[in-house]
Formats: C-alpha cells, structure tokens, sequence
C-alpha cells in the first residue's frame, strides 16, 4: 500500500526522471514571487546549482558573491540582520563543507533567518570524485542547534521544502543532488515539517525501512521485493531529518523489531545516527544503516558509486534480512 | 555629520578615559579578557557612538538606525562600557563581564544584549556580515543614507575572509560601509610586522577598489574628519586606518603585545608588578583626566 503522496504506478513502470535542484530552482523563483524579502546568493555556481532562474527574474535582489562560500555564508547572516530571506547557495562540499564555522557563528548561534542550499550531495556527483562528494554535510548541520536539515525524496518535495523554508523563520539547510533521480511523489503532496511520512505500509510488518533523500525510490523498490519474498515491512520517509520525528520513532519501536535506514551519507553521524541515538534512549531496537561506511567516494557513474558503497537495491534488502 | 565642537571633543575624551577606567575594573573582576585593543579604541567607541552613530538606546532595535559590527569580537569590554555609558544597559552590570548566566559573553553575543549588532569573536566575518547589512540597507532604498561601520583589528586582516568580503564590498560600490581597522600593530604572537606583516596596507584596500583614509585613533576630531568624508565619498565603501597605540592611557601597558590577551594582573611583570598592574592602571587614567593628546602619536 502506498501512501497518496507518491506516484502511484512508481512501481509498476519506468519512473520520471528529474533533477532535485530544478525543484530548488524553481520553488525559489515561486518563494519570491509571493515574499519580496526573498534574496539569492550565490558563489559562482549559478547555472549548476539552479539559481541562475532566480538571479534572471530578479537580478536586483541576486548577489553573485563569486568563488567564496565562507564570505557568503556571513554576508547572508547580515543581510538577515536587516529582514532579508537570503537563500545560499553552492555544492554541498564548500557549503557548508567550508564555510562550516561561519554557519555556526554568524547564522546559528547569531539565530539569522538564513536558508542554506546544500547541492551536489552524496556519492552520486559521479564523475566529479570525492572531493566533490559531500557525504558529512547532514552530519555538520545536524549538530548545530536549531538548525533545520531538511533532505528531499526528489524534485517535487525540492520546491515544497524551499517555499517552506522561506516562510519558516530561522536557519535551514537543505541538501539537493546533482544526478537526475526518481520522481517519487505527485507534485500535488504537500509538505508536513517534522512529520516522517508512511509511504509504504506492509501487513503487521515487523521491519521498517526509514530513508530520508533520494534514495527513497531504492527503498520503495527494496521493500516491494521483500514483501515478494515473504517479509513484512513499512516504509517511512523522514523528509526533516532534523526536528527528528519522535513520535513517529516511537510508533514503530513499539511495533517492529528492526529498524534499517536509508541515506546517501557517512553512517556515522547522519540520519541513521540520529536514529539510532533516539532509539538507543527510548526503546532499544536494532538499527541498521545503509549508507557510506567510513570511506571518500571516487569517480564513477552514479549507479556504479551507489552499488560500490551499498545503498543500491540489493544491499538495502540485504540489511533488512541481515 | 553634525558639528563637532572644541567642547564636544573635551566632552567626548572625558568619557573615553571613563570607559577606559570602566575597561580595567570589568578585566580585573573577570579575571581574564583582553586589555590593549579595549582600551586603545576606546577614544573611537566614545566618537561613535556619542556623536556619529543614529541609534537610539530606548529602542535597540529601531530599523532605520546605523550599525556598527564589531568585528573584533575580543575586543568586547569597549563595546560593553560604551553601550553602558550609552544606557542600553546598567553601568553596574559590566562587572559580570565573562561570568556564569551574564549578559556581557566573553564574546558578544547577539542575542544576549540588546545593542550588540552580532555575534563575533572568529576574526573576519563581521566584516562580511557588515556587507551583507550595507546590501540590504541599499536594496531597501538606493540612497539610503543609513549606515554601516565595521570595526576590525590589524591581526585580524591575516584571515582570508576579510579579503573576501572586501573583494565583494568593492564589486558592489558599497557607499553605505565604512570600515575602521585598529592599527596597532600587535596581535598575540607579538608585532603584525613579526607574526604577519600587513604593509602596504593603504595600497592593499586600494586594490580592492576601497577608499582609504590614514588617521591618528586617539585624535576625536581627525577621526571624526574622516568618517564625514567617508561618509561623502560616493560609489565606494571607505577604510578608515585608525593608528592607535596598543593599550592607550596606560603608558606603563602601552606598545607591548604581551598585553593583547593579558588582563591587569596577569601581564608582563616588567614595569609593574602583577599585584599593582589594577591599581597603577586606574591611578594612570583618574589623573589622566580627558588630556590624551592628539600629539602623542608616534
């Protein structure tokens, strides 16, 4: 059973193909349509991170800061001082994979309402190689209080976060990929802040699988396949990562006795991390992560990268039957 | 700019040397802090914010006020005592400065005191913060006459932030920011022209498309002559490189790195001894009244 929000042949047939940071780019340009307070920045990566939309409608209130994340990331913090909604953007790796301790001081601990766009994240830039490859920003973002860390299934839920995030006061990070992924829900689902949803409910199931980002549609894909062969799983999509769902953690604590997440990210600190940190405290449940153990990508094709580290398929349903 | 008269400097000088008193009583109670860059920009601090700064301490959070981003965020016991004699907070407050639970961080903090503009205390991002406030005053209105000071140390121009944000400042024609670096050649380790030298630093702003200014930082009226002028300059943000002598007022701290980080009491022992550096320093300013000259430069 699939939850109303997704697709509902995704599993039958090929799925649609789209980009995370085209629904980045286009849920900015619709966030400043309807809140002139919206401002862009952007450090020379326009065109790839998909703010070049925005900074061509509204080129008075686009700054191109040029190659300098740290800088942008405090210029941003001040023109927040001033009541701007300033969204920055860059490739996950220099932003905030450089500009780390200026996120900390000037945006959260100085509490300005700055929107952190996160592109090129996970393993999945491909070619690029691991000095391109972010998979420690939900880990950075997620330490820093009252940072919001929100991590898309897809285009879709991309530009639901952004206009979201515009309207949400305070900072919040939002990690987008480069590849094309799958289009996993209808453009007509809303958004539910701190709400992990149920997309996929199995009989009495005893396993769940919890993904947060684009690998969501593997996790669908994995869970149709255990079913097949005989084990009963849910699958919850945790769109924020952080506020962690709690409740919804202690909904499938008292139910299943496994829990395996899902992400395209170190397994040490990142979601899975959280997870396990909160199920740990409550009521202690095995959890398995799916996602980089311990090691810097390399160059590859998106597919190669996403089986060689084990968040493809196969290696999610072979942590459900571990 | 308003007029500045002969008076008014007196008036100005007399409650720099106050806030300079205030400086020593707030590192001595707090056992720690830094004590050459507070007291050397104090004469500064008492020109903005007692005769050049729009800003209105019943109301911190007025929209149309200036701004003043210090930068230097280690320098905080002059902000503090100048927000102090300015009424945005209890004179007798200052002595919780770096205390459990008080208002006065040992780096500011923005949301702890009403009329600190930002948290800060890693060097070089208040100046970005700055041009990012000098963006948004402009895009709120072109020929906003609101405007924004940053106050930087000499040490703190090492970090490549600063460049960055001057880079941008530059590039955008920010006609609204003035930046006052504290030029008093030393940082921790010891003299700027040992640890980093900064020289040409007037030919380095200029590279980055700044309009700089040099003037003596313990002379109220050059100061003052040259923020009016930044103020006029059109199309570009202004530097002005304030040379201040570290640790001013106090002769017997004066020009020695080794009381950047130092309070009175933990200094260098070689002209007082620890146990009188409190006492020595505050019998120096009470009798120093407001007579620092303008002369006393080099």
């Amino acid at each position: 059973m699939l939850h109303d929000s997704i697709t509902p042949d995704l599993l039958s047939t090929e799925p649609e193909m789209a980009h995370t940071r085209d629904g980045y780019g286009q849920g900015l340009v619709a966030a400043a349509e309807d809140d002139d307070r919206v401002v862009a920045l952007c450090a020379d990566l326009t065109g790839s991170t998909r703010t070049h939309w925005f900074a061509e409608q509204f080129p008075e209130r686009f700054i191109q800061v040029g190659v300098a994340e740290q800088n942008m990331a405090s210029v941003a913090s001040g023109m927040a001082a001033l009541g701007k909604v300033p969204f920055i953007a860059s490739y996950a790796m220099f932003s905030p994979g450089r500009s780390w301790e200026q996120i900390r001081t000037t945006i959260g601990y100085n509490e300005a309402n700055v929107k952190i766009i996160g592109a090129h994240a996970g393993v999945s830039v491909g070619p690029d190689g691991a000095t391109h490859q972010a998979i420690e920003d939900i880990a950075l973002m997620r330490v820093l209080p009252g940072m919001v860390v929100l991590a898309p299934a897809d285009k879709h839920e991309a530009n639901r976060m952004v206009r979201f995030a515009a309207q949400h006061e305070g900072p919040v990070y939002i990690r987008i990929g480069r590849e094309k992924t799958p289009v996993v829900t209808t453009a007509e689902a809303s958004f539910a802040y701190g709400k992990a949803c149920k997309v996929f409910s199995g009989e009495d199931a005893t396993t769940a699988l919890l993904s947060t980002g684009t690998l969501l549609y593997n996790t669908l894909k994995a869970a149709e396949q255990l079913v097949a062969q005989g084990l009963a799983v849910d699958v919850y999509h945790f769109g924020t990562v952080k506020p962690l769902d709690t409740e919804a953690l202690d909904t499938i604590t008292a139910q299943c006795e496994r829990i395996v997440t899902v992400e395209e990210h170190q397994v040490a600190g990142g979601f899975g991390s959280a997870v396990a940190e909160y199920v740990a405290e409550t009521n202690p449940t095995q959890v398995i992560r799916v996602g980089v153990h311990d090691q810097y990508g390399q160059s590859g094709t998106p597919e190669e990268l996403i089986t060689h580290y084990g968040m493809d398929i196969d290696s999610i349903m072979k942590a459900a039957n571990r | 700019m308003r007029l500045l008269r002969d008076t008014d400097v007196t008036r100005l000088q007399t409650t720099a040397n106050e806030i300079r008193q205030d400086i020593i009583e707030m590192l001595v109670a707090a056992g720690s802090g830094h004590t050459a860059g507070p007291l050397d920009m104090a004469d500064i601090f008492a020109l903005l914010y007692f005769h050049v700064l729009q800003h209105d301490p019943k109301n911190p959070d007025w929209s149309e006020r200036d701004r003043l981003v210090l930068s230097a965020g280690h320098i905080c016991p002059v902000l503090y005592a100048t927000l102090a004699h300015a009424g945005y907070l209890p004179k007798e407050e200052l002595l919780t400065l770096r205390q459990f639970g008080s208002r006065l961080q040992g780096h500011p903090h923005r949301t702890a005191l009403p009329g600190v503009e930002t948290s800060s205390g890693p060097l070089g991002s208040g100046l970005s913060q700055a041009v990012g406030m000098a963006l948004a005053a402009r895009m709120n209105n072109p020929y906003t006459s609101q405007m924004v000071y940053c106050v930087t140390g000499d040490g703190e121009l090492n970090e490549g932030q600063i460049w960055e944000a001057a880079m941008l400042a530059g590039k955008q024609q920010l006609h609204n920011l003035v930046t006052i670096v504290d030029r008093n050649g030393i940082q921790i380790d010891g003299f700027t022209k040992d640890v980093m030298p900064l020289e040409n630093l007037r030919a380095k702003w200029e590279a980055f498309g700044w309009h700089v200014q040099e003037v003596d930082g313990h002379n109220i009226r050059q100061v003052n002559d040259a923020i009016g002028k930044a103020q006029s300059i059109y199309a570009q943000p202004s530097v002005i490189i304030a040379h201040t002598i570290a640790a001013k007022g106090v002769d017997v701290f004066e020009r020695d790195f080794r009381w950047h980080g130092n309070p009175p009491g933990k200094g260098p022992e070689d002209r007082v001894p620890r146990s009188e550096q409190a006492a020595v320093a505050l019998e120096k300013l009470r009798t120093l009244g407001g007579t620092i000259e303008a002369s006393d430069r080099n």
